[in-house]
C-alpha cells in the first residue's frame, strides 16, 4: 500500500468519526490537546520573541549611538527612562536583563519546547494525547501567568530587574544598590518561580508519555532524533530547574526575611547591613548548576529538529543514528558537570577551575560527531531546499562557528581575558541564540502544515532565511574582535573609554545589522499570521516524511488518528532506501521480506 | 512621530515584498507552475547556488574581518605570564580556523553540489564505524593537547606561592570607584572589615591592627616593573570585577571574602606607549577624536582632550547603573619611581589620627571627647568579636 493510498483511507475513516463538541473555551482555551496547547505556546513565544528581540534593536542603538536622541526611545521608554529622547543607564541595564531573561527562558526554552514537544512527541510516538492532558493545560497557563508577570515588571515605576539576566547578588538582592532590584526583582523572581513551576509540570509529562505510551513496534531505538532530543532535554530539565528554584527562594528570603545565605559584610549607601556569612559563590554556582545545562535545554530541542528536518529533505538516512542518540547523551550528562566554567574568575579554588576545563572541552567530542554527522547526511544526498532545510544547514553552519569559539571560553587559562567581554556575547548568541532560533525557524517552517493545515509561502520564507543568516553574521561575528580588543559587556557607552573609541565604528556596524535582521523578521511574522488564513491548504505529507505525524489526518482530531493508532515496523530514516520505488517508506510500512533491518 | 514613520516604512516594506512574491508567483502562469510551496528542481537550483555564495560571503567576512579589526585585538601583553595566555589562544585560534574553514567548506559545498534534482536518488548511507570512530578520535585527541597545554598554564597562573618575594596590594571595590592599598614595608595588609568604616577610613581598615600601621590607601594603582604584585581583593558591596586587560589579569571581588590575582608587570607605562603598535593605535584614536571634536565644536560644544594611553583597571562583572564608567589608572613605574613615590603617600592611621584631630579640634570638654570615644573606639571593639568569629 503506498503512502498516499494509505492518507486516502484514513480521511475516509474520518468522515465517519464520531466528534464530541467543543465549545470555544474547551477548544481554543483551557485546551487539553496537545496540538492546541503546542500553537498557544508558539503564539505566546512569538509574542514573547517580539518583544524580546525588541528590546534588543532599542539597546543596540544606544551602543551605536550613545546617548543621542531618539523618538523611538521616548515613545517606548517613556520620558522618565529616556528624557528627551536619551536613554537612561538605568534602562539600558534593565534592557539587556529582560532581553536575556525573555530570549533564554521564555521563547527558547518554554516556547521551543512547548511547542515541538507537544506537538510531535504523542505524533511522532504514536499517541492519541500526551500522559496527562490535565497537567499539559495548566503547564502552559503557568507558563502564561508568568509570561504575564514578567511583562508587568516591566511597567513597574522604578523599573524592571536590572542585574543582568544571571541575577547575581547582592547586586539583585539590596534595592539600595540598584533600582531595579526592588519591585521589578520581586516580579522577576515571581515570574520565574512560576515559570519553573510550569516547566517541571511540561517535562514530567513529556518524559513519562515518551517511555509509556509509545505504539506497538516504535522502540527506544526506533525513535526520530527529535523524540530523543525532547525526551533527553525534558530530563535535564527535571534535574536542574529545581536548582533555580531553590536558588530563587534563597534570594526571595535574603531579600524580604533577612537571611544571609549570600550575603556578607555588606556597607551600602552609609550604613552596614547584618548579613553575615553568606556568599555570592554560592548563588553562583546554584545559578549555574541550572545555567548551563540550560544552554542545552534550549539547543537539544532545535539539533533534535534539524536531525529530522535534514534527513527528510536530503532524502537520506540521517548518518550515525545510534552515534547521534550516543551524543545527545553525552551531551546531556555532560552538561550537568560543567557548570564551573562560568566561575573560573569568581573566586573559586582554581582548582575547581582545571576541572571544570576538562569536563567542559570534553563537550567538544560528542558536539564534533553532532556536525561531523549532519554533514555526512548531507553528502550524496538528494537536497530538497526547502526553507526549513535552509534554516537546518544554517544551525550547523552557527553551531560550528559559534561552538569553536567555546573551545577559548571553556578553557580557563583563556577565559581570564575574555571572561565578559564582549567575545562571550558573540560565542553564546551564535551558539545558543541563533542556532536555537534556527531551530525553531526550521521546525516552523516544517510542521506548519502539521499545525494549521496550509503551507507557508516558500519564496517569503527564502527571503527571511537569507536576509537572517546574513545578518546573523554580520551581528555576531565583528563581536568577537571588540571583545578580543578587551571591551566589557553591559556597558551603557564606552564613551568614558579614549582607549576603545576605535571599536565604535564596528558597533556601528553591528547595529545596522541588528536593526536590518530585526526588521526582516517581519516577514517571517507577516507570512505565519497570514497563512494561518490565507495559506496554500497542505497535502497529507508535504515533505514525503517517514515519521508517524504525517499519517495522521490533516484536520485535527481528539486521539490524533481516526481508526487504529498506526503499527511501526521500521526506524524512522528509512529514505532512499534501495528495493523500494519511493525515495521514502513511512514507518508504519511493514518490513518486505528479506529486508535489511538497521534498527529493532 | 519618526518611530511611527519607521512602522510604517517597515509595514510598507513588507507589503511590497508581499507583492512582489504575488508578481513573482503570477509570473509563472502559463509555463510552469508549482504552488504547492515544496521546493522544486528551480528553487533547489536558486538556493543551492545561494549555498555556495553564502560560503564565500562567510569567507570573505572573515578575511575582511581579519584584516581591518585584526590590529584592534589586544596584543603584547604587559605582563610576564601575558605571553603564555597568548600563546595558547594563538595556537587554539590555528585550530578553530582550520576546522572552520574545513566543516564551513564542507557544509556549503555539498548543500550546493548535491541539491536536489527530480529523478535523482540520495545514497542509502546509514552509518560507517570507521568513519565515526575517526572523528571521535580526532577531537579527542587535539582536546587533550589542549586541555594539557591549558591546565599548565591556569596552575602556573593561578597558584601563588607564599613564599615568593611579591609586593602585596590591595584592591578594594565598591560602587562605583576603585580604591588601592598597598600593605607597606612589612608586606603585610592590616585587617579589614566593612565594619570598621567611618569618615576618611573608607575601606574600614582596622587601626588598632599593627600590621595596619604602615599601609598606604591610594585613588591611583602605582605598581614597579619587574616584581610580582600580589593583588588580594575585596568588595564593599556588590560583585565587581577586577580587569586588566592589557595584563592578561581579571578576578572577580567578593563582598564576605577575599580573592586573589598576581602577576608581574614587564613594561613601564612609558614603556609601553612607546611600543610601535601602541603608538599607532594611540595616533588612530587621536584622529577618531579629532575628528568628533570637530563636530562638537561645529555644534558649540566642547572639544575632546586628546587621547594618551593608560593601563587601566576596569570594572567587568555588573554592578549598577554606573558599571561602565568605574575605572582606575595604573601606573607602572620603575622600582625605583614606585620607592619614592611610595613613600611620599601618608599611611591610614595617620590620616585617622589627623581626622579625629580635626574632629575634636572644634570640639571642647570631656563630654564630647568621650563620645567621640565611643564611636571610634567601643563600638568597632565590640563588633571585633563578630569580625574575628
Amino acid at each position: 500500500m503506498s503512502a498516499e493510498g494509505h492518507g486516502h483511507d484514513l480521511e475516509h475513516d474520518h468522515e465517519h468519526e464520531h466528534h464530541h463538541k467543543d465549545t470555544f473555551i474547551t477548544k481554543y482555551i483551557f485546551t487539553i490537546d496537545h496540538k492546541m496547547i503546542a500553537k498557544q505556546y508558539l503564539i505566546s513565544g512569538i509574542v514573547m520573541g517580539v518583544i524580546g528581540v525588541g528590546l534588543s534593536m532599542l539597546f543596540r542603538m544606544q551602543l551605536a549611538w550613545p546617548e543621542e536622541s531618539f523618538k523611538v526611545f521616548s515613545f517606548f521608554l517613556g520620558e522618565k527612562f529616556a528624557p528627551n529622547g536619551v536613554m537612561t543607564n538605568d534602562i539600558y541595564l534593565a534592557l539587556v536583563t529582560i532581553h536575556g531573561t525573555i530570549m533564554v527562558f521564555f521563547v527558547l526554552t518554554a516556547a521551543l519546547s512547548g511547542t515541538f514537544s507537544n506537538l510531535l512527541i504523542p505524533l511522532q510516538i504514536g499517541a492519541r494525547d500526551m500522559a496527562s492532558g490535565i497537567l499539559n493545560m495548566i503547564s502552559y497557563w503557568l507558563f502564561f501567568l508568568s509570561s504575564v508577570v514578567m511583562i508587568a515588571s516591566l511597567f513597574v515605576e522604578a523599573g524592571p530587574a536590572s542585574a543582568g539576566w544571571t541575577i547575581y547578588p547582592p547586586l539583585s538582592a539590596l534595592p539600595q544598590a540598584i533600582p531595579g532590584s526592588g519591585m521589578g526583582m520581586t516580579l522577576w523572581l515571581v515570574s520565574m518561580a512560576i515559570f519553573i513551576a510550569s516547566s517541571l509540570l511540561g517535562s514530567l509529562n513529556y518524559v513519562v508519555t515518551v517511555i509509556n505510551l509509545r505504539t506497538k513496534g516504535m522502540s527506544m531505538t526506533r525513535l526520530p532524533l527529535t523524540i530523543w532530543a525532547f525526551f533527553v532535554t525534558a530530563i535535564i530539565g527535571i534535574i536542574s530547574f529545581p536548582v533555580l528554584l531553590s536558588a530563587a527562594l534563597l534570594l526571595i528570603m535574603d531579600r524580604s526575611f533577612g537571611t544571609s545565605f549570600f550575603l556578607s559584610d555588606i556597607y551600602i549607601a552609609g550604613e552596614v547591613l547584618h548579613n553575615q556569612g553568606g556568599s555570592p559563590v554560592l548563588f553562583e554556582h546554584l545559578f549555574w548548576f541550572l545555567g548551563h545545562p540550560e544552554v542545552y535545554i534550549v539547543l537539544l530541542p532545535a539539533l533534535g529538529i534539524t536531525s529530522e528536518v535534514i534527513a527528510t529533505n536530503s532524502r537520506k538516512p540521517i548518518f550515525g543514528y545510534r552515534a547521534m542518540i550516543m551524543s545527545i547523551l553525552a551531551i546531556a550528562f555532560l552538561s550537568t558537570i560543567v557548570w564551573g566554567h562560568h566561575m573560573f574568575i569568581s573566586g573559586m579554588n582554581p582548582f575547581l577551575g582545571s576541572v571544570f576545563t576538562f569536563t567542559t572541552l570534553l563537550i567538544a567530542i560528542p558536539s564534533a560527531v553532532k556536525a561531523f554527522n549532519y554533514i555526512t547526511t548531507l553528502w550524496k544526498g538528494n537536497l530538497q531546499l526547502n526553507p526549513a532545510m535552509l534554516f537546518s544547514i544554517g544551525l550547523v553552519s552557527t553551531f560550528i562557528t559559534g561552538g569553536l569559539t567555546g573551545i577559548i571560553l571553556g578553557d580557563s587559562t583563556l577565559d581570564i581575558n575574555v571572561h565578559d567581554t564582549y567575545f562571550v556575547v558573540a560565542h553564546f548568541h551564535l551558539v545558543m541564540g541563533i542556532s536555537a532560533l534556527y531551530g525553531m525557524f526550521a521546525g516552523i517552517y516544517h510542521w506548519y502544515p502539521k499545525m494549521f493545515g496550509r503551507m507557508l509561502n516558500k519564496n517569503l520564507g527564502y527571503v527571511h532565511f537569507w536576509v537572517t543568516a546574513i545578518c546573523a553574521y554580520g551581528v555576531f561575528f565583528p563581536m568577537h574582535f571588540i571583545g578580543m580588543a578587551g571591551l566589557p559587556r553591559r556597558y551603557y557607552t564606552n564613551t568614558n573609554f579614549p582607549l576603545f573609541d576605535d571599536l565604535q565604528n564596528v558597533n556601528v556596524l553591528i547595529t545596522t545589522f541588528a536593526l536590518i535582521g530585526g526588521a526582516f523578521q517581519l516577514v517571517f511574522l507577516y507570512n505565519f499570521f497570514s497563512s494561518i488564513f490565507y495559506g496554500k491548504k497542505t497535502v497529507q505529507n508535504p515533505w514525503k516524511s517517514n515519521t508517524l505525524e504525517w499519517t495522521a489526518p490533516i484536520e485535527h482530531i481528539h486521539g490524533n488518528w481516526p481508526g487504529e493508532i498506526p503499527e511501526v515496523h521500521r526506524w524512522p530514516y528509512d529514505y532512499s532506501k534501495p528495493g523500494h520505488d519511493d525515495d521514502f517508506v513511512p514507518q508504519n510500512v511493514p518490513m518486505k521480506k528479506e529486508e535489511e533491518v538497521l534498527h529493532h | 512621530m519618526t518611530s511611527l514613520l519607521v512602522i510604517i516604512v517597515l509595514v510598507l516594506l513588507a507589503i511590497a515584498l508581499w507583492q512582489l512574491t504575488k508578481i513573482f508567483d503570477l509570473s509563472q502562469v502559463g509555463e510552469y507552475r508549482n504552488t504547492t510551496q515544496v521546493a522544486d528542481d528551480k528553487d533547489n537550483n536558486t538556493q543551492g547556488y545561494l549555498m555556495f555564495g553564502f560560503l564565500a560571503f562567510i569567507y570573505i567576512f572573515t578575511i575582511y574581518g581579519l584584516i581591518v579589526w585584526g590590529p584592534l585585538v589586544l596584543h603584547t601583553p604587559a605582563s610576564v605570564h601575558g605571553p603564555l595566555i597568548d600563546d595558547l589562544m594563538n595556537v587554539t585560534w590555528v585550530l578553530i580556523f582550520i576546522v572552520q574553514a574545513v566543516t564551513q567548506v564542507l557544509l556549503h559545498y555539498f548543500a550546493f553540489k548535491y541539491r536536489g534534482k527530480q529523478g535523482n536518488k540520495a545514497l542509502y548511507f546509514a552509518d560507517n564505524n570507521k568513519l565515526e570512530v575517526i572523528w571521535s578520535v580526532i577531537p579527542a585527541i587535539v582536546l587533550a593537547g589542549l586541555i594539557l597545554f591549558g591546565l599548565y598554564a591556569w596552575t602556573n597562573i593561578m597558584f601563588i606561592e607564599d613564599e615568593e618575594d611579591t609586593v602585596t596590594i590591595e584592591l578594594y571595590a565598591q560602587q562605583f570607584n576603585w580604591t588601592a592599598r598597598y600593605a607597606g614595608n612589612d608586606n603585610v595588609l592590616g585587617k579589614a572589615n566593612v565594619r570598621y568604616i567611618e569618615g576618611i577610613n573608607t575601606l574600614g581598615v582596622d587601626v588598632e591592627d599593627p600590621y595596619a600601621n604602615d599601609d598606604v590607601v591610594s585613588k591611583e594603582l602605582h605598581i614597579p616593573k619587574g616584581k610580582k604584585v600580589h593583588f588580594k581583593m575585596r568588595s564593599q558591596d556588590v560583585l565587581h570585577s577586577a580587569y586588566m586587560p592589557y595584563f592578561r589579569a581579571q578576578m572577580n571581588c567578593v563582598p564576605g571574602m577575599v580573592t586573589e590575582f598576581a602577576f608581574e608587570p614587564t613594561y613601564t607605562t612609558e614603556e609601553y606607549r612607546e611600543l610601535p603598535y601602541m603608538v599607532a593605535k594611540v595616533a588612530n584614536i587621536n584622529a577618531i577624536r579629532a575628528k568628533k571634536s570637530a563636530e562638537l565644536v561645529a555644534k558649540g560644544e566642547t572639544a575632546l582632550d586628546p587621547y594618551e594611553f593608560d593601563f587601566l583597571l576596569l570594572c567587568n562583572k555588573i554592578c549598577g547603573a554606573s558599571h561602565y564608567n568605574m575605572q582606575m589608572k595604573i601606573i607602572v613605574d620603575t622600582p625605583e619611581d614606585y620607592a619614592k613615590w611610595l613613600k611620599k603617600q601618608t599611611t591610614v592611621t595617620q590620616e585617622v589620627k589627623a581626622e579625629k584631630l580635626a574632629s575634636q579640634a572644634p570640639a571642647e570638654g570631656v563630654k564630647t571627647e568621650a563620645n567621640a570615644k565611643d564611636t571610634a573606639v567601643i563600638t568597632p571593639a565590640k563588633e571585633v568579636k563578630v569580625v574575628m568569629k
